[in-house]
């Protein structure tokens, strides 16, 4: 039988277009040091470090964890650098909590960022590869058709899109570390912004941020901190291929196993009842309806209904996206672990604004790739 | 028994496959080179990627230069239905020990590790300049040669070696490489014929250099009733651990190699007697020093494969240490092995791996 294991610190950076004044190591300090006086301890109670983030090209640094490794007090200590695309930060918080429920240590610190303005994302995932179609328009151009795809398959109507686009900003308010800060959205400033691949409008997608996550996770017999920790109830990862004919990239099926897989580990059996608040990358706005269906909490063809029926607000059956969600800020390493960063506050009770109260049962997804990669876990108040 | 002083679950190399190391494939892609890698690892044992519950890879998208290299080369598995896997931007040793980490919690008995990498489509003097700090020390493009040419010259003002030793290393590595057929530098050469050739970055010469080498690698792991079903004498990991230093080279003392010592000590290498080490020591001068770090004596048959001096594929030369080292085992040739990886400059990440027979 694994161990238990649960996040016992948390720490994130002030999110931003530009953190001109830290290096990626001031960046990757600032997250971790906050995770470890969140936990109550020092570097030396670390037993080791795992690392994430995006692809090395985005800010020109090979294997960064060779250079972060002083900055992270992992001198001494194993270090380990995790790479799944966008899933990335949920992946590596997958992975420190292996190195726990394995028993092999006792306390782990895991860390993902992104220094989007040290970087040019959009250039590195276009540098034209042999043999394959190159991807001109970013993250956002290959997922737009796909959007549209849902969209005639469902019937939606076009304004779900501009729905969760200003729900996730409303709830970002909650929020001080969110990058975006937008008290004046509403449904018509999300329409007036310019279209950037039809049907996403410029509101309609996350921004490019600064910034890391932090957390310190811990065996059962080595929990400490300012708040009751976060038990790890199920953890998930699940990858299918890019491309093949009868490929469903609207509704992955790597989604849905990874889904089914950390609901059984979790005891869930009714996700929309069961959970109380869930953190999912939502990206692009469409993202929310189309994983509502992934994800089980209705049937499918769904979704949009429940985002529409207010179900997924704040003070909804189902928050999704409590903190602002990657709509209100996105460092893209740093990403996925600020998902299940904000679900593992919430069950720790520490949300401030944004807590959800008596949450108890929640789910952090993250996904990257072509909609192909897939990482998850539920935390929940109660030891499992 | 590891730092937390546990005794491990019992993990076995059921299987390990690499290609022919090469200087130059151009003729393949990622997923071409892997193919025939994954084809062997799992033919070898008669099983099919539905045995495995679990996939680590290990790659670098810098060698490629272009992002998510290690998303295209999961074709070669063909990950469909879709399956629980995972990626660290490191050498496939390293994923490796993701995987046996997995493995130890008892839920999964089998994982499929892989890595990859061609280094012959750059560059490296350049691109693994980008390894170091991007804001002081990258901008200088210090090399990767030039680094270890530094602790070369360190190592030999500290009296601890000469030049002649690292040519002694080169051609034992050379003479050892004849009989392996995926080796790609292989010959019988004098150390005294090595000491004529020109410096490259002094005290380094060609021949004290990793060759540049385009591969891959492949290993399943299985624990339980399937470690049993895959090996009529399995080879098991018995001690497994990783160290990181310092990146500030000026704060370290290059001639030493602290992160192998300790993570040789929690892996439990001086448990026993070490009849093979296969070490990743891609300068011929980073063998004396990992050698001494693992506390391995003269009676130590080292690098019997040729080591990295005789094919050094980026991302793969750590992860086929750890399969030569099984290889010798399961041959009967050594009851008890042990296999190292480095990353970094100048020896700055080290893992060891203890693997042991029936």
């Amino acid at each position: 039988m694994p161990e238990r294991c649960a996040v016992i610190g948390v720490g994130q950076t002030h999110h931003k277009a530009k953190r001109d004044d830290v290096s990626i190591a001031g960046l990757v300090r600032e997250a971790a040091k906050m995770a470890l006086a969140d936990a109550d301890l020092t570097w030396a109670d670390i037993d080791a470090v795992v690392i994430g983030k995006a692809p090395d090209m985005f800010e020109g640094n090979m294997m960064p964890e060779i250079y972060l490794a002083p900055a992270l007090g992992a001198v001494g200590k194993p270090m380990i650098r995790v790479h799944t695309a966008g899933s990335v930060g949920g992946s590596t918080a997958l992975v420190a909590a292996h190195l726990v429920k394995s028993g092999i240590h006792k306390r782990v610190l895991t860390v993902a960022y992104e220094k989007q303005s040290d970087s040019d994302a959009m250039w590195a995932l276009s540098v034209p590869q042999p043999f394959a179609a190159p991807l001109l328009a970013g993250a956002g151009g290959y997922f737009a058709p796909h959007i549209r795809a849902y969209m005639r398959r469902s019937g939606a109507p076009e304004h779900i899109g501009r729905m969760v686009a200003v729900k996730d900003r409303l709830n970002a308010m909650r929020n001080p570390y969110a990058h975006l800060h937008l008290p004046d959205i509403d449904m018509k400033m999300v329409e007036d912004s310019m279209m950037l691949w039809e049907p996403l409008r410029y509101l309609e997608s996350c921004p490019s941020s600064d910034g890391a996550a932090a957390m310190v996770l811990a065996a059962e017999d080595a929990i400490s901190g300012q708040y009751p920790p976060a038990w790890i109830h199920g953890t998930a990862m699940r990858s299918e291929p890019t491309m093949f004919a009868g490929r469903d990239q609207v509704n992955p099926q790597a989604g849905r196993d990874c889904s089914a897989d950390v609901y059984a580990q979790a005891g869930i059996t009714n996700p929309r009842e069961q959970i109380d608040v869930a953190e999912i990358y939502v990206p692009f706005s469409w993202y929310e309806p189309m994983w509502l269906e992934n994800l089980g909490f209705c049937e499918l063809g769904d979704g949009w209904k429940l985002t529409e029926s207010g179900a997924t607000a704040f003070d909804g059956d189902i928050p999704w996206n409590t903190s602002g969600g990657v709509l209100s800020s996105n460092p893209i390493g740093a990403s996925g672990m600020l998902r299940f960063l904000e679900v593992a506050m919430q069950v720790r009770g520490q949300a401030g604004e944004h807590q959800i109260d008596g949450a108890r049962l929640a789910l952090g997804q993250a996904y990257g790739g072509g909609s192909q990669f897939f990482a998850m876990w539920v935390v929940g108040s109660d030891k499992p | 028994m590891s730092a937390a002083g546990r005794t491990p679950r019992p993990v076995s190399i059921a299987s390990f496959a690499q290609a022919k190391n090469v200087r130059r494939d151009q003729e393949r892609n990622e997923v071409e080179g892997l193919m025939p890698v994954i084809a062997e690892v799992f033919g070898n044992i008669g099983i099919t990627k539905d045995d495995v519950d679990f996939i680590c890879s290990g790659s670098t998208d810098y060698l490629i230069g272009g992002p998510f290299s290690f998303v295209m080369a999961l074709d070669a598995v063909g990950v469909w239905p879709p399956r629980s896997e995972s990626h660290v931007e490191m050498d496939g040793a390293f994923a490796l020990y993701e995987a046996w980490v997995l493995l130890q919690e008892g839920e999964i008995d089998a994982a499929l590790v892989y890595s990859f990498g061609r280094s012959s489509l750059g560059d490296l003097r350049e691109i693994l300049a980008l390894q170091l700090d991007p804001y002081y020390l990258a901008p200088l493009w210090p090399d990767p040669i030039s680094l270890a040419a530094l602790q070369a010259r360190a190592l030999i003002d500290a009296g601890k070696a000469t030049e002649a030793d690292f040519a002694a290393i080169a051609a034992r590595s050379r003479r050892d490489a004849l009989a392996n057929p995926h080796a790609q530098v292989a010959l019988d050469v004098s150390a005294d014929t090595l000491l004529e050739d020109e410096y490259v970055v002094s005290p380094l010469r060609r021949h004290a250099l990793p060759p540049i080498t385009d591969g891959a690698a492949a290993i399943v792991l299985a624990a339980g009733d399937k470690a049993a079903r895959w090996s009529e004498h399995p080879v098991w990991i018995t001690g497994f651990d990783h160290r990181m230093e310092s990146h500030a080279l000026g704060a370290r003392d290059l001639t030493s190699s602290p992160s192998t010592a300790k993570a040789a000590d929690v892996a439990g290498v001086a448990d026993g007697p070490i009849d093979v080490a296969e070490i990743h020591a891609p300068y011929a001068h980073q063998e004396i020093i990992v050698k001494q770090a693992l506390g391995l004596g003269d009676d130590v048959t080292i690098n019997p494969s040729g080591g990295p001096l005789a094919a050094n594929p980026l991302m793969s030369a750590g992860l086929i240490r750890i399969g030569e080292a099984a290889a010798r085992i399961a041959s009967g040739e050594a009851r008890r092995a042990v296999a190292h990886a480095t990353s970094g400059p100048c020896l700055q990440q080290n893992l060891v791996c203890v693997l042991e027979g029936e």
